[in-house]
């Protein structure tokens, strides 16, 4: 086939994979800091995107501006769903820091299915109309619905979420605590560093970029309901295997590889195995190398 | 001592028999069975037709019965097991009923329609929608089949809209994915039409962008959708984002107003088929209000089509004047009826002619039935 279908495929590829992206940051970033599977996070992303629509619901009455309501919308449900991923941090992680390993799953898979329920009771099980918040940019009117001003959004905020998180562990001052803590607690605690505090800014930065996800995706497929954060989680949780967990690049790259292999799947093959060709991916790659694309594999210490 | 007992005993097992056998000479009723799931989970689907049989019975009663003769119901529960549903058949058979309105599950129905046909007893069954059952002779409904809505769908596609080239979409569910595979069968069936694409689409995925390309590079003129709101809003909404104007046709599970609020302006245009619109009809309104004031409450599930069932089943009865196979069911296929789903009569195979599905279109935010 020629090549307008290839680079559409592409694209639509590269926007699944964004979308993957801002929700595997987040579950790369906690499981690097303290070797957790946040199993809360997809409800996190879920729970961002709710805040959004209740305000959007609210301004919308007041006549403002459709792009300013958008950005006063998505900065309170970022700063919403920073608090619920800090407080979730405090319930049910902090006091099984030393547990089992095991616990702790456990804890977050309990966390995730209350705050499910907690969602479907607070609002309802239906499905919601998202409000589409970004507007149609003029300089796409020729580009004949190739590429909507929704996924260039997102593919940017991708961008830049990935280069601010990478700058930011590499060059501040939290950023080397955060790799301190990542690398050994008990020693990073022993020079003097919260480690506490660090956990909790883990947590803070990866529901930020969750909610920020939310938002955007939501608005790009224009619906939502409770159950949304457990689908997109699963996929992104596989994307951040594959590329690595716990690797910033890692989780982006993988989210590309899985969102284009989909996309290619179905439109050269069929969409019947979307998720076959996802998993077969997944399993090739963790054959070759088992801790992911850009993972770093861990020397056992005997 | 023991041996006056056992002949005592055998005496009066025989006497009962005997007048048993006496009573129902006298009584001089004509019987008429009711199976489905009266009790367990789907106890919510079978009440209603029972219900529905009661109404019926009682006004016929009240106008002097059928054939100069009262009208028993003979109630018996399957619970939509097929295991069940064979006794309950047999248990009905031994009462002696000459026809039967039920059962409910097709599972159940398919099971019971062995004993039925073994005694050539015809059963209406007001919800049993699966397309084989239609293959026994002693076998109608007063449901459309599966298999109704897809060829409405084609037809309507074909005939009404003119179109030649189809994508077929499904959810991959029991449901969508039947009607998708339905109508690719009718499709094919048909030398007009070109079938394209028929794939099925992942539910709850963020984004169908790639599927969607596929159908616009096929140069399909109209999708076709087996399954429910939440994927056909994020399809229709992203079809209209990539600048797609090609028909959307989907079916029951999109005929939801949930459908429309979701989609918002996404959805207007999109066809949908869904049962036909008979709330105003007189007999409909009749039903509803009888029933409320009998039982206090509104009908359940598939009561109007029970409802339906039990009228015609008397109906060919009264015009027949005779109970046995060959009367009744040669009167079913003859004489309308009019009941709450409208005058009906069955077609060859068994099911009801003017009972289905009609096609609605979303206009200015509503759906609209479309001829």
């Amino acid at each position: 086939m020629d090549l307008d279908y290839f680079f559409q495929l592409f694209l639509g590829g590269m926007t699944r994979g964004s979308i993957y992206a801002l929700i595997a940051l987040g579950y790369t970033m906690v499981y690097g800091i303290i070797k957790l599977i946040n199993f809360a996070h997809g409800e996190i992303y879920m729970i961002g995107a709710f805040t959004a629509l209740i305000i959007v619901g609210a301004l919308g009455m007041t006549g403002l501006n459709p792009v300013l309501i958008f950005l006063i919308a998505g900065v309170i449900a970022v700063l919403t769903s920073a608090g619920y991923g800090v407080t979730i941090e405090r319930i049910a992680y902090k006091p099984l820091r030393n547990a089992p390993r095991l616990s702790a799953l456990i804890s977050a898979i309990g966390m995730s299915l209350f705050l499910q329920n907690y969602v479907l009771l607070a609002q309802t099980s239906n499905f919601l109309p998202f409000p589409t918040l970004i507007p149609e940019f003029k300089f796409l009117a020729n580009a004949g619905g190739i590429i909507s001003s929704t996924q260039i959004i997102i593919l940017a905020t991708t961008a830049l979420v990935m280069v601010v998180l990478t700058l930011l562990i590499k060059f501040t001052r939290i950023g080397k605590a955060m790799r301190a803590t990542s690398q050994d607690r008990q020693m990073a605690q022993l020079v003097g560093i919260g480690i506490n505090k660090v956990i909790a800014f883990t947590f803070v930065i990866g529901s930020f970029t969750a909610a920020l996800g939310g938002v955007l995706i939501c608005s790009h497929i224009g619906q939502i309901n409770f159950y949304i954060g457990f689908i997109a989680g699963i996929k992104a949780f596989v994307a951040a295997v594959l590329g690595g967990i716990g690797s910033i690049p890692g989780a982006v790259l993988g989210s590309f590889v899985l969102g284009l292999t989909e996309s290619f799947g179905t439109g050269y093959i069929s969409s019947d195995y979307e998720d076959v060709f996802a998993f077969l991916f997944l399993v090739l790659i963790l054959t070759i190398r088992p801790s992911g694309i850009l993972g770093r594999e861990k020397k056992a210490k005997v | 001592m023991k041996k006056r007992v056992t002949v005592i005993m055998i005496i009066a097992l025989l006497a009962t028999l005997f007048f048993a056998g006496c009573a129902e000479k006298e009584a001089e009723v004509i019987k008429i069975g009711v199976g489905g799931a009266h009790s367990g989970d789907l106890a919510s689907y079978g009440l209603p037709s029972v219900n529905a049989a009661k109404l019926v019975v009682e006004e016929w009663n009240a106008k002097g019965g059928v054939m100069g003769k009262q009208i028993e119901l003979v109630v018996e529960d399957d619970q939509c097991k097929p295991e069940v549903a064979t006794n309950t058949a047999s248990k009905l058979v031994d009462e002696g009923v000459v026809a039967v309105q039920g059962h409910i599950c097709s599972g159940a129905t398919k099971s019971a329609l062995s004993i039925y046909e073994e005694s050539s007893i015809p059963i209406v069954s007001p919800s049993a929608t699966n397309v084989d059952l239609v293959k026994s002779p002693n076998f109608f409904r007063t449901i459309a089949s599966d298999d109704a809505q897809s060829q409405m769908i084609v037809d309507f596609c074909l005939d009404t809209l003119g179109v030649t080239k189809f994508a077929v979409l499904h959810d991959k569910g029991d449901y969508g994915k039947g009607l998708a595979e339905f109508a690719v069968e009718f499709l094919k069936k048909d030398s007009r039409a070109e079938i394209l694409l028929f794939e099925g689409i992942t539910v709850g995925a963020v984004d169908y962008s790639a599927v969607l390309n596929k159908i616009k590079e096929s140069g399909a003129e109209v999708i076709i959708y087996g399954g429910y709101h939440p994927e056909a809003s994020k399809l229709v909404g992203q079809m209209k984002k990539m600048k797609m104007d090609i028909y959307f046709i989907s079916d029951d599970g999109v005929k939801d107003d949930t459908f429309i609020k979701v989609a918002g302006e996404y959805a207007e245009g999109v066809y949908a088929t869904g049962p036909i619109d008979t709330s105003s009809n007189p007999l409909y309104i009749k039903a509803t209000k009888d029933h409320q004031e009998k039982f206090g409450e509104d009908p359940g599930a598939f009561f109007y089509n029970a409802y339906a069932a039990t009228q015609a089943i008397l109906n060919a009865i009264d015009k027949a004047g005779a109970t046995d196979f060959d009367s009744i069911t040669k009167a079913l296929r003859t004489y309308y009826v009019e009941t709450p789903l409208g005058r009906i009569k069955f077609d060859e195979k068994g099911d009801a002619e003017g009972v289905g599905f009609a096609v609605y279109q979303v206009q200015n935010g509503v759906y609209v039935s479309v001829k």
